[in-house]
């Protein structure tokens, strides 16, 4: 069923490619599709460009683990348009032809600027790239059955046929099917998981029976661990930072790990919580104590411990207010699910995923994955996130470039509308996809990406298709806009404008047709290469690039009269090579590398609140040192009509 | 201007108006925003506080600043339109005395 609807789907989407392309003859039609499409279509292919793998696949994996932290996402991108309405649609609109270079340099003519524009816009571009290729990889591995880097190969060749077909006019309209069906199955999924209501005991929609985790009582003595009941054997335990300790069991002639919950120093008593584990051995993964195979695989994770204080109980259909209220109870407890790394005494690596009971209050607010109670870096660190998540959209040269399509400036302010109204309604449901993923028992713990699909296939195997196809239309929407927006900066900005190497406008289609076709390549190595990382962090920090090298040249160009060119291309690069620094060397970063966290030299994960004011002061500074022109005052002269 | 726009955008004398109004909006939603994130830093515990039908702070504020952002830009196109229509009516008022 699902390789059914997914082919079908590809396959139209594949048609409307062909057939649009033989009408792309012209580079305005390529880069701007002719600049003739009509507002509100160009709204929802906003929401169809912006709702990438990030929000769909990311913040719902995010909220189901992290409850409201991953919600604050999407509060954040939502706001981010305002700084897109008010500040940039109109003004960009004007100024600007193909790229969002056009637009910074439009009243300059500086080559600095070109080169800056250019180089910058691919970066933001390859950065966001690469959450939209991990996203691609871990969705067609269930769906398809293939493996996840085959994935990210299928999803590079489609994207690449899409948009070196039509460029912008293909990109658009699959970008407003998919946004029109995002949301309109998002609606579908929501109003099934009110209807279904909550539950201690999810059983999947009745697929899959639910599976009660089991605890023991054990005892130490001195450093020997015993466990209580008969039949088990303790092999060994391993303490870990943190203050974690597991314990390595065997039962049946099964071994497993186990959690160290509960310890009592006075009686010695101790609870173990059963887990879930990946053991890498010589002959191959071992899932739970047996050889990985196609029916021992990780159980799907997730559910309610207790509702408003009951441990076994149904509601039936809730509405909205009562879902929330109901997960907000602070008697309502959730079973989460961490993950734990550990080498055991044979040498060989464990991937331990332990359960952690939070209480419903906590789920509903700030603070498991931002730490808003911790100490003032970790502060400081979700204040430099929500900074770049309000700044970053506006700044986002795939974005940007949406403004060409449309015939006026009057369209592009209707059109930014429709796409915060489309927007915003879907984020308000991304919220009730994540808490219903979260007590669904819809998680994978190896990686939460797959939540919303996988809540849907609780619905049946329809749904599953139905919101799987979506997903990976939204990965082949936003890649589609981000290859057309890397291929305009260096097809149109690089060679035509900074080269200015002489084409014809069938020259230059040409050239941005195989542009597309090498930064399809790069996006390919680059999602193979970042597999398993939430795809919601990786788009996090393409937001604070675009934040810290865009945004402070489109606003002091637009609102600063003594702006210069020079002042606008060391803005640009200063913005891009600091917030790429900062993240190469953030604690993040450093968990990715293999290596301790702590060691970081930049304490900080999210790099705007240093990136974004040094590129403002930046540009202020060297545009005060080189005084010139009015061009700043002929930018603004512009803007204003 | 050195390279011009891909659709060619004639004279807006309503361009001024919108673009106080633009950056006036969004200093109101700024500050709107910048309130929300100084809570969550500043008295954290207070988010978790029941507002309305069992509802934290925390989920109502969000859910009000996706919503006021909608109205605000409703309000905004509402207020360009009006603009936009006045300097039309005027042109054409202008045009029709010209003649």
């Amino acid at each position: 069923m699902a390789i059914i609807v997914f082919l079908i789907f590809v396959v139209f989407v594949i048609g409307l490619s062909l057939y649009l392309g033989n009408k792309t003859k012209t580079s305005s039609g390529y880069y701007a599709a002719g600049g003739k499409i009509h507002w509100g279509i160009n709204g929802i292919a906003f929401a169809g460009d912006y709702l990438s793998a990030a929000s769909f696949l990311g913040i719902c994996g995010l909220i189901a683990t992290a409850g409201y932290d991953g919600f604050l996402y999407s509060i954040g991108y939502l706001a981010g348009w305002i700084v897109a309405l008010f500040v940039v649609a109109e003004p960009l609109k004007r100024l600007g032809k193909f790229t969002f270079t056009d637009a910074v340099d439009a009243n300059y003519n500086s080559k600095g600027i070109k080169l800056a524009a250019a180089i910058s816009t691919l970066v933001v571009s390859i950065c966001y790239l690469i959450p939209q290729m991990v996203g691609a990889g871990v969705l067609v591995e269930p769906l398809l059955g293939i493996p996840q880097s085959w994935g990210v190969v299928m999803v590079g060749a489609i994207v690449i046929v899409i948009v070196a077909t039509a460029g912008m006019a293909s990109t658009t309209y699959v970008q407003f099917l998919k946004g029109s069906l995002l949301i309109i199955f998002s609606t579908v999924l929501v109003g099934a998981v009110l209807i279904r209501g909550l539950s201690t005991q999810p059983d999947q929609g009745g697929q899959v029976a639910f599976y009660q985790y089991t605890h023991l009582a054990a005892t130490k003595t001195g450093d020997k661990l015993s466990v209580s009941e008969p039949g088990w054997s303790v092999f060994e335990q391993k303490d870990i930072k943190g203050g974690l300790s597991f314990v390595r069991l065997g039962h049946d002639g099964t071994e497993t790990w186990w959690y160290v919950s509960d310890t009592n120093g006075a009686t010695g008593a101790i609870t173990l919580k059963e887990t879930q584990s990946v053991v890498v051995k010589a002959d191959g993964k071992w899932i739970n104590g047996a050889p990985a195979s196609a029916t021992n695989q990780l159980r799907l994770v997730g559910n309610l411990e207790k509702i408003s204080g009951d441990s076994a109980a149904k509601t039936g259909s809730l509405s909205i207010f009562e879902f929330l209220a109901a997960l907000t109870d602070k008697d309502t407890s959730v079973q989460t699910w961490k993950t734990a790394a550990l080498t055991d005494s044979a040498g060989e690596k464990v991937t331990v995923y332990y359960p952690k009971v939070v209480a419903g209050d906590q789920i509903m607010r700030p603070g498991l994955k931002f730490k808003v109670e911790g100490t003032l870096l970790e502060r400081l660190d979700f204040l430099s996130l929500m900074l770049a998540l309000f700044l970053g959209t506006a700044a986002l040269p795939h974005i940007l470039i949406r403004y060409y399509t449309v015939p006026s400036p009057a369209s592009a302010r209707k059109s930014t509308i429709v796409a915060i109204a489309a927007i915003g309604f879907f984020y308000i449901l991304s919220l009730f996809m994540g808490l219903g993923a979260m007590v669904n028992g819809s998680i994978n713990p190896a990686d939460s990406n797959m939540a919303a699909p996988l809540l849907a296939r609780t619905f049946g195997e329809l749904l599953f298709a139905i919101i799987s196809a979506i997903a990976f239309a939204t990965v082949l929407g936003t890649v589609s806009g981000l290859i057309v927006a890397g291929s305009g900066a260096v097809a149109h900005d690089l060679f035509d404008r900074y080269l200015k190497i002489k084409m014809t406008d069938h020259q230059k289609v040409t050239a941005g047709k195989i542009t597309a076709f090498i930064i399809g390549g790069i996006a390919i190595f680059l999602g193979i290469l970042f597999q398993g990382v939430n795809v919601t962090f990786l788009v996090g920090l393409a937001f604070a690039v675009a934040a810290s090298a865009n945004l402070p040249a489109i606003v002091m160009l637009l609102f600063w009269k003594k702006t210069t060119a020079k002042g606008i291309a060391a803005s640009i690069t200063v913005g891009i090579l600091s917030s790429l620094l900062l993240i190469a060397f953030s604690p993040d970063l450093y968990t990715l590398y293999g290596l301790n966290p702590l060691d970081a030299p930049v304490p900080l994960s999210n790099p705007g609140i240093i990136s974004i004011p040094l590129s403002f002061i930046t540009l202020i500074v060297v545009s005060l040192l080189t005084p010139k022109a009015k061009a700043g005052t002929e930018a603004k002269a512009q803007i204003a009509g | 201007m050195l390279h011009e726009p891909a659709t060619p955008a004639g004279k807006d004398p309503a361009g001024p108006y919108k673009i106080r109004l633009g950056i006036r909006m969004f200093i109101l939603y700024a500050l709107f925003y910048a309130s929300f994130v100084a809570i969550n830093l500043l008295s954290p515990s207070t988010m978790a506080s029941i507002v309305v039908a069992g509802l934290n702070l925390a989920t109502v504020y969000g859910f009000t600043l996706i919503i006021v952002a909608l109205v605000e830009a409703l309000l905004y196109d509402w207020f360009c339109r009006k603009k936009e229509a006045f300097y039309i009516q005027a042109e054409k008022s202008e045009g029709k005395d010209k003649a």
